[in-house]
């Protein structure tokens, strides 16, 4: 009976050998291992043996047993490997087709280059001020030192919607009204970004509508040291670490001094290049030392009490960063423009 | 305002310095300049001698010459009318730059030509400044002009020039003497003030004028009479300085007043005397009298504009523009000066109405008293040397102004305190000698005598200001404000906003506030009244806008019109309105939606239900989950009538949403808008962690036919009656509508989702009230129960 085991054993190792699928092997383990298989046979015929053979034969089954089904199982993970290894091959992709996605919006660049503002003087300790765009011509010129037929007015050229009220011509009348409003007249520091009006035909470098930035730090030694250092670090925070400013002295009627600001060029590093029309800076902002009269006009005693302002054009800043060369654009919100800007600046 | 080097030579010596690096030290100063350089743009422009001149044989109007340049005689094709032997020229040699291009030896018609003859016009000269045979002909030099020398040089051309942007402030800079003064901050040299000498015959002015002046608009009047004059051509020299002053060349007597102009900035009128009465008197306009200025146009005037008269005409405009009737023409025998000083509000009224001329731009700034004295000596100087006037004896006054000079006293410690930094005694006093202010010093206290020129300085901090422009901001250190630290006040609303419609898939745009005037009621049926500018720049721009929709459908149109058809747009913005004569701005949020918002392989188009879930994915990021609804009402005409909603949150409209009605967009064109202001009317709690249920539930599906009348909020409500506490959840997970049911059925089908907190929930729990929900929805809503 050894001889038959083994016999089987070889056969059924033959045969497995060569199956090539689930069924086969099933049909395989039930001619070696089913009921009426030879293997059961023998096993049904233990009974007769001596206890000397049955021990023998007894131990050599189980060997032929575990044999086998060591060798169906190897075989059956075989094929089951083999089958899935097909699955896969056949789900074969063109992984290069385009994706599917919807895509985030954009911002729109005037209000990255606010955003990066504002988050600038925030970190500063700023507050941020928000204020109507209709105003008193109060506000936005008698208060501020520009008394009527002042001959800056003529730069400001603004709409009026009756002889008081007009669209703000600057973001300066938030300076008198954030210092009417601090009634206790503590110190103070604070931006108030914007939309304001102007009466300039719009073309690549005017726009009716503009926005800005006005800056106002009020305080018992404020000086104009302090507005250098702060205009420097956000000059650098705009265009760059490497950036100088230089302050050119101008006129204004609400500072005294007065100063415009011009940043180093960004695109030819002060060499000179058609960006700075070859003086190697770039205007970048107004600003100067708040006017005693403005103080006094909006309730600050101007002998314990000195400022700062500044007032920085939004597109300007835009077109700078971003090599925009034609205001226009801003404002046109054409599709192509506005998918530029779908990326964060790390 | 533009500054002559030559002209300003006769007041300061600024040739110690490289001119382009005057100019931007004046720049630094404050003084911006548009443009400078060379008075004339060309090089290697010699004086010749034509000592041969024929006839071009293949040509009828050529000419060959032979020109002597000193050191030889070149071949020269000239095709100018009045070229001819033995004139002196210009001649551009081969290489010569010139506006009009570069001068190259060529070959006309066969013949060789070595350079060329030139018009003064070649020079690029603008045609204003130049008579008819400038522009037509060659230039004829007078015959003893040395022969091969500089041209340039020799006409007096070869001046450079600045021309500066002014601030308002500076009025002290329209002149030059004011630019002298400036110049003598940056090359520390003296000013010289310009010849005021002359003699006066017997006879005084008083004895044939009277003046009357009936206005308090009127600060300073001045008059002197020069008799016999004789009108010529000016001199050279005063010709090519106005020129490059940008002022046309008449003749000697009118070029003296706009040369003393130049010089002073005192603004001076120039009237034949024979033309005038015995009275000159100067009031304000009666409204709609007339007067016809020197340009002759007919001026209708009104009481803001102050006048000259005879004392019964207008005679001229004051600080604009003087009459034609008493103008100075090539007649004039005997001239009387007016020099004068009026209200600049005035005069800035007037000229902006009316016209603005050299005069005026001076007049509305401001001027100095004294430099009006001296303009009109000045003018009597100049009269006698190049006009051959007689001045007569006497002037006839008139001044109301103060001719003192202002003193300001100041301290160091003020100084220091404003710039912050530590100048010295010395270093603020050394600012005040170079601006040729007289100073005093003791004890860092500073007296300033500030010169009335400077009408511009009047307080401690005009002072601080010149001291920081001359000592200079970049020798000053940078410090930042020390404060006490506080955080930030910041609303951050429109930024949450923006960043959640950009995570919708939304792009940011911003238009203009101002819009025509028919699209303002658009798109709202809300009831208030226009915001219209005065003075509108174009039709399109009139009306301050309510609603932001129509912007958005100006981008839609503007994108559509090239191509672009599938858009995703929002603006956050104002909109205006008077209400009771009150401005009311709100905060708005607009979005715009059309076409596909996929990329790739799949395309996906909005539509009513997508633009519904960007609604409620930003109402519910900001807090109103559960709280809003959309109802129906009475729409703006420009929306679908049955695909637009209003969006109710807590009671309250805060805005609409819906298709644009196809009227007006033949694309399914969406959109919302929503009043944020309302919208944050209805405060929002806290975030807080609400615990979920441990236990599983139990889900079922069951669908209805129902009658298309039947809303779905309806058969929800029903069915969250009936499903009780532990129904948690309601969700339609399949819509239908078609062939397999009747025409006027709908089906849907719903996932409900019964959950407890207390215990797993078993088919004993639920059966029942799935059943009820069932019976309720059935009956109440006449359904036909589907599937379950």
């Amino acid at each position: 009976m050894k001889e038959k085991l083994e016999q089987i054993k070889v056969d059924a190792e033959e045969e497995i050998k060569n199956v090539k699928d689930e069924n086969a092997l099933n049909n395989v383990k039930s001619k070696y291992m089913g009921k009426k298989s030879a293997f059961n046979e023998i096993m049904a015929s233990m009974g007769s043996l001596s206890p000397e053979e049955k021990r023998e034969v007894g131990s050599k089954s189980n060997e032929v047993r575990s044999f086998l089904q060591e060798l169906f199982e190897n075989k059956l993970t075989e094929i089951k490997n083999e089958e899935l290894n097909k699955k896969l091959e056949s789900d074969k992709i063109d992984i290069t087709l385009p994706s599917k996605k919807r895509k985030s919006g954009t911002k729109h660049p005037l209000n990255i280059v606010r955003e990066e503002i504002e988050d600038l003087f925030i970190s500063m300790g700023y507050d941020v001020v928000d204020g109507p765009e209709i105003d008193t011509d109060a506000n936005c010129f008698e208060l501020l030192n520009l008394p009527p037929s002042h001959p800056a007015r003529d730069a400001q050229d603004s709409f009026y919607i009756t002889e008081e009220m007009l669209l703000r011509p600057h973001t300066s009348a938030m300076q008198v009204r954030s210092m009417l409003a601090n009634t206790e007249k503590k110190p103070f520091k604070l931006i108030c970004p914007g939309k304001t009006y102007r009466r300039d035909d719009d073309d690549a470098t005017h726009s009716h509508q503009f926005s800005q930035v006005e800056g106002l730090v009020v305080g018992e030694d404020i000086s104009l040291s302090d507005l250098k250092g702060t205009l420097e670090l956000f000059a650098k925070k705009m265009f760059g670490k490497d950036r100088e400013i230089r302050f050119r002295a101008s006129y204004f009627p609400f500072t005294e001094p007065s100063y415009e600001v011009d940043v180093s060029c960004f695109n030819c590093n002060k060499k000179g290049c058609s960006m700075c029309k070859g003086t190697g800076w770039i205007e970048i902002l107004g600003c100067g030392m708040v006017h005693p009269t403005v103080l006094e006009n909006c309730g600050f005693d101007h002998t314990k009490y000195q400022g700062f302002a500044f007032g920085v054009g939004i597109e300007r800043v835009t077109m700078l960063k971003y090599g925009i060369t034609n205001l226009k654009l801003l404002y046109q919100n054409d599709y192509r423009f506005l998918k530029n800007f779908d990326r964060k600046e790390m | 305002m533009i500054l002559s080097k030559k002209f300003i030579s006769d007041y300061t010596n600024i040739n110690k310095i490289d001119f382009k690096e005057f100019a931007d030290k004046m720049l630094k100063l404050g003084n911006e300049y548009e443009s400078m350089g060379p008075l004339i743009n060309a090089n290697k422009l010699v004086i010749g001698e034509v000592v041969s001149c024929k006839n071009h044989p293949e040509s009828d109007h050529l000419h060959i010459c032979k020109v002597n340049i000193g050191t030889e005689e070149l071949n020269i094709i000239c095709g100018a009318p009045n070229v001819r032997e033995g004139i002196k020229v210009i001649v551009a040699l081969d290489g010569a730059v010139l506006p009009g291009g570069t001068i190259k030896k060529t070959n006309i018609l066969g013949m060789e030509s070595n350079g060329m003859i030139c018009s003064i016009a070649e020079l690029g000269i603008e045609h204003k400044y130049l008579k008819e045979e400038d522009i037509n002909g060659i230039h004829e030099l007078p015959l003893d002009s040395p022969i091969g020398e500089d041209a340039i040089k020799y006409l007096e051309l070869d001046d450079e020039i600045i021309d500066f942007e002014l601030t308002a402030n500076r009025a002290d800079l329209l002149s030059m003497l004011g630019l002298a003064y400036e110049s003598a901050v940056i090359t520390g040299e003296k000013v010289n003030l310009p010849d005021l000498t002359y003699e006066h015959i017997d006879k005084n002015i008083n004895d044939l004028l009277t003046l009357k002046v009936d206005t308090d608009n009127c600060f300073t009047f001045l008059l002197k009479r020069v008799n016999n004059i004789k009108i010529e051509e000016s001199p050279l020299f005063m010709k090519n300085r106005l020129m490059a002053c940008g002022i046309r060349s008449i003749n000697n007597v009118v070029d003296i007043s706009n040369y003393v102009m130049l010089e002073t900035g005192q603004p001076l009128h120039f009237y034949d005397a024979d033309k005038l009465g015995k009275v000159i008197s100067v009031r304000t306009a009666k409204d709609g009298e007339t007067l016809v200025t020197l340009d002759n146009q007919s001026r209708i005037l009104t009481s803001e504009d102050i006048i000259i008269t005879n004392g019964k005409e207008p005679i001229g405009l004051a600080g604009v523009m003087g009459g034609l009737d008493t103008e100075i023409d090539e007649n004039t025998k005997n001239v009387v000066i007016e020099c004068a000083i009026f209200n600049p509000a005035n005069i800035r009224k007037t000229s902006k109405k009316l016209i603005r001329s050299e005069a005026s731009i001076r007049y509305e700034k401001g001027l100095d008293v004294n430099r009006c004295y001296m303009a009109v000596e000045r003018s009597c100087n100049l009269l006698s040397k190049f006009a051959h006037g007689e001045v007569l004896d006497g002037r006839i006054e008139y001044n109301t102004l103060d001719r003192n000079e202002k003193v300001i006293n100041i301290t160091l410690d003020k100084i220091n305190s404003v710039l912050g930094y530590n100048l010295t005694d010395t270093d603020v006093k050394t600012v005040f000698e170079k601006l040729n202010f007289e100073v005093e010093v003791k004890n860092h206290k500073f007296r300033v005598v500030v010169p009335t020129r400077r009408t511009d300085i009047s307080i401690e901090e005009d002072l601080i200001e010149e001291v920081s422009r001359v000592y200079g901001v970049d020798n000053i250190n940078s410090t930042l404000p020390v404060f006490e630290s506080t955080p930030s006040i910041y609303n951050n609303r429109d930024r949450v906003i923006r960043n959640e419609m950009i995570s919708l898939g939304l792009n940011e745009v911003i238009t203009y506030s101002l819009i025509k005037v028919d699209d303002v009621f658009k798109f709202t049926n809300d009831e208030f009244g226009l915001i219209k500018v005065l003075d509108p720049l174009s039709e399109d721009r009139v009306v301050l806008r309510h609603s932001l929709i129509t912007s958005l459908l100006d981008v839609y149109n503007y994108n559509k019109s090239r191509n672009i058809k599938d858009l995703s747009i929002f603006e956050i913005g104002r909109g205006f309105s008077s209400i009771n004569g009150e401005y009311i701005e709100e905060n708005k949020l607009a979005c715009l939606l059309t076409g596909n918002y996929m990329e790739g392989l799949d395309k996906e188009y909005y539509d009513f239900y997508t633009v519904k879930g960007i609604v409620e994915e930003l109402l519910d990021y900001l807090g109103y989950k559960n709280r809003y609804s959309f109802v129906l009402g009475e729409l703006p005409e420009e929306m679908h009538p049955t695909k637009t909603v209003y969006i109710n949150v807590s009671g309250k409209i805060v805005g609409l949403m819906g298709e644009v009605h196809p009227k007006i967009c033949k694309d399914e064109v969406y959109v919302v808008e929503i009043n944020l202001d309302t919208l944050f009317e209805n405060k929002t709690g806290r975030m807080k962690y609400k615990e979920f249920s441990k236990f599983p539930g139990i889900s079922k599906d069951v669908a209805f036919i129902l009658s298309k009348e039947v809303t779905n909020d309806q058969v929800i409500s029903t069915i969250r009656q009936a499903g009780g506490k532990l129904l948690s959840k309601v969700e339609v997970f399949d819509y239908y509508e078609g062939d397999k049911i009747d025409t006027d059925k709908k089906s849907i089908a719903y996932n409900l989702y019964f959950e407890s907190n207390d215990k797993t929930l078993s088919d004993d729990d639920v059966n029942p009230l799935f059943d009820k929900i069932i019976e309720n929805v059935v009956k109440k809503h006449t359904a036909i129960l589907r599937d379950k």
